[in-house]
């Protein structure tokens, strides 16, 4: 079968931050440059980030990048590659300063500097006091960026193909990667895109798990089209979790909630964090709360039909004060728990809200891999930003606001990479024959399977074992089960049927492909948990407590190295944590507290 | 409605930026878009081409509907 090529100087796989980001360096130096979307620009997950970007300015009161890393490094619970995380800090002002200059609307101080608000973990002076940090824009920081950076790329002339989805990494013979094969959804029709640099920007995966604030295309495309290709995936048993999410839906109920007097009550009705933590009770940390709630839930005091969630009550506050403060609750409970705030309590459960691991990269944005002891061995071709690429920054937990500045930072750097690498001005290599062979094959078995899997089922399946197995707290028994579970969810992930067999707008053979690549990233994290032994950062396993010997029960003889699932045969190795910055002294390991 | 045309709709719908919007749309697809006339179907049309937060807004009850064609819309995405 003949199949169309399409030449370009570089393609960028996803039209987020990152994406975005990445296309006008590209564009900007005069290379052709396409950005391949499942949505319009605009319309990627980008656009929920609500609290801000981080960047030492010091508008507001004195700070400093040095700090930044501190607080960056403590958050990641050491696992973060120091290298990458000064680079990123010391980035941060230079790239909000621009984005400025490209007209998004950062709310400002009275003289006309850009506002900046205080955040959790945004500490001055190594630690010492909170520091205001965070630049935003309202409470539509990522929709602001975003109408930025999309019109830059209008006027660099960037071209979009929006509503495509691309499909598989091709690499040639000697490991290059030259393009992406990719489907247009308007016609059905496979397009290679024949590239001297392809960037994936795709985002997390957040999917993979039963509850998730992530919108429903977070579907870890990148990291299956990765993993297919044989590039590992590092660090994936790190999830960032929040421990109010409307059971069943995900829908994120905010913090200021419980703030302002919400108390999460049990099956009997108790106040269950009077045990866990008796002086913050409610408000004590994320990790603290969220650990107390799959406790109870574990431990048959759940409420429901299932015993799978805890009560968020509010009926005790003010029904004003409800409305006042806490606008839109009312209307998330009525819409998505069917529930009225202001009569009954609200079902919640803690859920999956951001992805830590992702696709190997330097800070350079260039993929790498492991080879003959060199962690850093380049992957020609082949660049990645954002949520989808692990550089690493977030180590084991992300400090809040970072993840915008990760967009910026690492689309910025991975642009200049692939803009530099084509300086030298080699032509396209070739395409190997079979460049297509591989998408084609996986949607012909797709559209003429017979007695294959749903896909609906297939993904409750996955997302009910990384749920219940590999939740926000782990435990050894369940994780070794959850594996074999996984396993099992595999086989039916890659013998998907659908009914549906027309060319146009097939949504169904859409979201099939979809969940060939969620499926990656859901193996990837449940053998990458299991095999961690250690407590560290978002990953807290039952059988690694706190001890006197092991603090927050974090084993640094043993466990301070990256893992690198590979998804060829499911094996696992690891790689050393970078920990000596650019130009400064490393920051010592010592024991995470808040 | 065509087929490509519901199907483009429907994709449109459910792979939003906001996840309120993913899972009100969803529903409303599957329960209440089908209730609604041609010429309501094509103002939803109109709606779903709206910038989420602002979508999102409307249907929440967070800002007022100042089109009175929005309305009964509203309603019965509410009501999914």
């Amino acid at each position: 079968m003949s199949i169309p090529v399409l030449k370009f100087d570089a393609v960028i796989v996803g039209a987020g931050g990152a994406g975005l980001r990445s296309a006008i360096q590209l564009s900007e130096a005069g290379l052709k440059t396409a950005v391949l979307s499942k949505v319009f620009p605009t319309r990627s997950h980008t656009v929920a980030a609500q609290g801000g970007v981080a960047a030492s300015l010091g508008n507001s009161e004195e700070d400093h990048w040095h700090w930044h890393m501190y607080d960056t490094v403590k958050g990641s619970d050491w696992l973060g590659d120091q290298d990458a995380i000064e680079f990123m800090v010391r980035k941060a002002n230079e790239c909000v300063v621009e984005l400025e200059h490209y007209g998004m609307p950062f709310d400002r101080t009275d003289d006309g500097k850009i506002y900046q608000r205080p955040f959790g973990g945004h500490m001055s002076n190594f630690g010492e006091k909170p520091v205001r940090r965070s630049c935003a824009a309202a409470d539509r920081t990522g929709h602001a960026m975003l109408h930025a950076m999309y019109q830059r790329n209008v006027k660099a002339n960037t071209q979009f193909f929006v509503e495509w989805m691309a499909l598989d990494l091709i690499r040639d013979a000697d490991g290059h990667v030259v393009g992406v094969t990719a489907m247009e959804m308007e016609t059905g029709q496979v397009v290679i895109f024949h590239t001297r640099a392809t960037i994936f920007a795709t985002g997390g995966a957040g999917r993979i798990f039963y509850s998730s604030t992530n919108a429903f295309i977070n579907t870890g495309d990148g990291l299956g089209m990765a993993a297919r290709a044989g590039i590992p995936l590092e660090d994936m048993e790190f999830w960032q979790f929040h421990p109010t999410g409307v059971a069943g839906a995900g829908v994120l109920i905010t913090e200021g909630v419980r703030g302002e007097g919400g108390i999460l009550r049990n099956a009997n009705k108790e106040r269950f964090m009077e045990r866990y933590a008796p002086n913050a009770k409610d408000l004590a940390s994320r990790d603290v709360v969220s650990r107390a709630m799959t406790t109870e839930i574990n431990e048959g005091r759940g409420c429901g039909v299932n015993k799978d969630y805890v009560l968020l009550d509010i009926t005790h506050l003010d029904p004003n004060t409800i409305m006042k403060r806490l606008p839109g609750i009312r209307e998330i409970g009525l819409q998505f728990a069917g529930v009225d705030c202001i009569k009954e309590p609200l079902p919640v459960v803690p859920t999956c809200h951001y992805q830590m691991g992702g696709i190997p990269t330097h800070y350079s944005g260039r993929v790498v891999v492991s080879e003959n002891g060199d962690h850093n061995t380049v992957v020609p071709g082949f660049y990645a930003a954002g949520e989808c690429a692990c550089a690493s920054v977030h180590g084991a937990n992300r400090l809040g606001t970072n993840s915008l500045l990760d967009l910026l930072v690492f689309g910025k750097s991975a642009g200049d990479s692939a803009v530099e690498d084509l300086k030298t001005g080699q032509a396209h290599r070739d395409l190997p024959k079979d460049a297509a062979e591989k998408s084609l094959a996986r949607i012909s078995a797709i559209d003429n399977r017979k007695g294959g899997a749903n896909v609906h089922e297939t993904r409750l399946a996955m997302q009910r074992t990384m749920q219940n197995h590999a939740g926000v707290f782990r435990f050894g028994d369940l994780l070794k089960s959850g594996v074999e579970k996984i396993l099992e969810v595999e086989k039916a992930a890659r013998a998907l049927e659908i009914k549906d067999k027309s060319m146009a707008w097939n949504t169904a053979r859409t979201e099939a492909l979809e969940m060939e690549n969620l499926i990656e990233v859901a193996k990837a994290t449940m053998l990458s948990a299991e095999a961690r032994k250690e407590s560290r950062g978002a990953h807290v396993r039952d059988d690694a407590p706190d001890t006197p010997e092991f603090p927050n029960g974090r084993n640094d003889a043993e466990w301070l190295k990256h893992t690198l699932f590979n998804p060829v045969d499911n094996s696992i190795t690891y790689k050393p944590v970078t920990m000596q910055p650019l130009t400064v002294e490393p920051i010592a390991l010592k024991t995470r507290s808040y | 409605m065509e087929r490509a045309d519901y199907e483009r709709l429907r994709w449109r719908c459910i792979r939003r930026a906001l996840l309120e919007l993913d899972i009100a749309l969803t529903r409303f697809l599957d329960n209440g878009f089908a209730k609604l006339s041609d010429e309501q179907q094509q103002v939803f049309v109109e709606m779903a081409d709206m910038e989420d937060h602002d979508l999102w807004y409307l249907i929440s009850g967070q800002t007022e509907c100042e089109d009175p064609r929005y309305l009964p819309i509203l309603v019965a995405i509410r009501e999914s």
